[in-house]
């Protein structure tokens, strides 16, 4: 019997070796009297993410394929790292807060961004459907543990449970998906059910375009895409605030960069059939999203309406299938990343163990009260909003342009209009901070952890930097669009 | 014919045997009903408790820890039947994944997930 052991090439998962590394690290600290130290837990937590970082960035100009085809760490997948390490890092250090401290395991739960952020690298980099499914779930599984973090707040325990049941659910589904494709194409390779489409069309068997069908809601679910959308709300506002900045910005990039993969490179951008699902489903998105975000009073919940509508915008890009899809979704999930995280890192700071500032009426007057935190919270909600000069206009800009090209003009109308409803929402925030007086009596708001003010300022200076300069990021991004 | 046809006609015939079976002992058979007999069967131990009864949430993290270790022994059986060929650096790899698993499991020692109290 004669073996063939496929290429072995670590480099191409050197960003996700850094962080198990860490987290299996952190974990062991979370056992002995280190648990308490931490500076020592930031320090590994960090030190593990500037490895990646590095390495990540190093792969821009030596892309790597291994393990037989089912590992590719391409310019594609630089791009989406690049924003799911930006997503991890700023959850590490927005979780040094005062409320969060409170209560956050810290050893544990480093581990468990680290996990969560291994599956994400994952997604963007698998090029095998094993690999795909492989990833959803290690993002997954940690996502749940996180979004229950506040264990004795019955509405955190209740977004764990929620995320859990309908994630495994939609996880069945994927899973079946992945099953009727490899019946239908006798692969898992994305590239080489690619060639099968080329050959076959996508109805060549029926049960091939159904296994794609299962496939999309799979993902639907895990990028909130409507009539998937059901749980995120209630998630993201039981679950802690930093994690869910962390949820909607990392694991929306993973798995936004795993579809575009899979769109592209398996089942074909010219099928004309799948696009016009997608044309409705971006548009629905949108809507619905946006709708439903002027009508919430809780902060955290209406941003979680926005990501919803977010996933929409972004749907938009996939719709258009050309040159410019790639380089703008990414630059739109980059962008995204730091807004939001960013965004639920503002009302995490805001919180303390009395008081949690998540109505929008409690935010009144904070804008004078707590000038920098006003300062950033504004832009971020103008970056949401996509008003210039912020990278959320650019990215808006991108992702419609790319609609316009193709020739989409209606699905680029309706995008802006959907935007325009936003504006209402995200500048009745701004209005709260700086334009009412405190109800009542004066809050007293925590004090500014350093660490967290760092990462706030590093956020605000990004949305600014690629808003005022986005040619010189999207040239870069531009030789992304080339999947290896 | 296909390969699998007797595969067919076998279950075929077990869902026939037992079909028949049944309705031969529901036909034929006398029927005496008791207490004793309608109490659920435990290989012949009297029931103590009822099976609709919630039991001890500690059973589900002793399943998830009996699932890993489960798993292990999957990646364990072919690597051990192909050893010689993989080398040393099969055995490098699986001293890894090994060592990772242990790991998990003295976290979960040490956070007393096998603690029955």
């Amino acid at each position: 019997m004669s073996l063939t052991i496929p290429t072995v090439n670590l480099a191409a998962i050197g960003p996700e070796l850094a962080l198990t590394v860490g987290a299996l690290i952190l974990l062991l600290l979370s056992l002995g009297r280190y648990r308490r130290s931490t500076g020592l837990l930031l320090a590994v937590a960090l030190g593990s993410l500037a490895v990646a970082f590095a390495l990540v960035i190093a792969a821009w100009k030596a892309p790597v394929e291994a393990f037989a085809g089912s590992v590719a760490l391409d310019r594609f997948a630089v791009g989406f790292s690049l924003a799911i390490l930006s997503a991890a890092t700023l959850t590490v250090l927005l979780s040094l807060n005062e409320l969060e401290r409170s209560y956050l395991l810290l050893a544990d739960y480093y581990g468990l961004v680290l996990f969560a952020t291994v599956g994400m690298l994952f997604l963007a980099s698998a090029t095998s459907l094993v690999m795909v499914f492989v990833g959803l779930e290690t993002l997954s599984i940690s996502l749940y543990v996180l979004a229950g973090q506040r264990r004795t707040q019955a509405s955190s325990l209740e977004a764990a449970l929620k995320y859990f049941l309908l994630g495994a659910f939609a996880t069945g589904f994927f899973l079946y998906g992945v099953a009727l494709i490899y019946g239908a194409t006798g692969t898992l390779q994305l590239r080489e059910i690619g060639t099968y489409v080329g050959t076959h069309g996508i109805f060549g068997s029926p049960l091939f375009a159904f296994g794609v069908l299962l496939l999309l809601i799979g993902f639907g679910f895990k990028i909130a895409v409507v009539p998937f959308h059901m749980w995120t709300p209630d998630v993201y506002q039981g679950a802690p605030t930093p994690v869910s900045g962390f949820m909607a910005a990392g694991s929306k990039a993973a798995a936004f960069a795993a579809l575009v993969r899979i769109v592209f490179v398996a089942v074909g951008p010219t099928v004309v059939n799948w696009t016009a699902l997608l044309w409705v489903l971006a548009v629905l998105t949108m809507f619905v999203g946006n709708v439903l975000a002027v009508v919430q009073d809780n902060v955290k919940r209406m941003l979680a309406y926005s990501s919803i509508a977010h996933a929409g915008y972004i749907l938009v890009a996939i719709v258009a299938a050309n040159d410019l899809t790639n380089s703008s979704v990414i630059f739109y999930v980059l962008t995204y990343t730091f807004m939001n995280v960013g965004a639920f890192g503002v009302l995490s700071a805001l919180a303390s163990r009395d008081k949690e500032a998540l109505d929008v009426h409690e935010l009144s007057g904070v804008g004078y009260q707590k000038p920098l935190l006003g300062l950033a919270m504004a832009i971020f909600m103008f970056s949401l909003a996509g008003v210039p000069p912020t990278a959320g206009f650019m990215a808006k800009f991108y992702v419609f342009s790319a609609a316009v090209k193709a020739g989409y003009i209606w699905l680029a109308i309706l995008g802006v209009v959907a935007a325009m409803i936003s504006v209402y929402y995200y500048l009745r925030v701004v209005v709260y901070l700086y334009m009412r007086e405190p109800d009542g009596e004066t809050t007293a708001w925590p004090r500014l952890v350093p660490a967290v003010g760092v990462a706030l300022g590093v956020a605000v200076l990004a949305i600014l930097g690629m808003g005022v300069w986005p040619g010189s990021v999207m040239g870069m991004l531009r030789q992304a669009a080339a999947l290896l | 014919m296909n390969d699998f046809t007797p595969v067919l006609l076998m279950f075929l015939f077990v869902a026939f045997l037992v079909l028949f079976m049944l309705g031969l002992s529901l036909l034929l058979g006398p029927k005496k009903k008791s207490a004793v007999k309608g109490e659920p069967f435990e290989t012949g131990m009297v029931p103590f408790e009822l099976p609709g009864d919630r039991f001890s949430i500690r059973f589900y993290v002793i399943a998830l820890l009996f699932i890993v270790f489960d798993v292990e022994l999957v990646f364990l059986f072919p690597w051990a039947a192909v050893f010689r060929q993989l080398g040393w650096f099969g055995f490098a790899e699986m001293l890894v994944f090994i060592v990772i698993l242990a790991l998990g499991l003295i976290y979960a020692w040490k956070k007393g997930a096998l603690e029955w109290e």
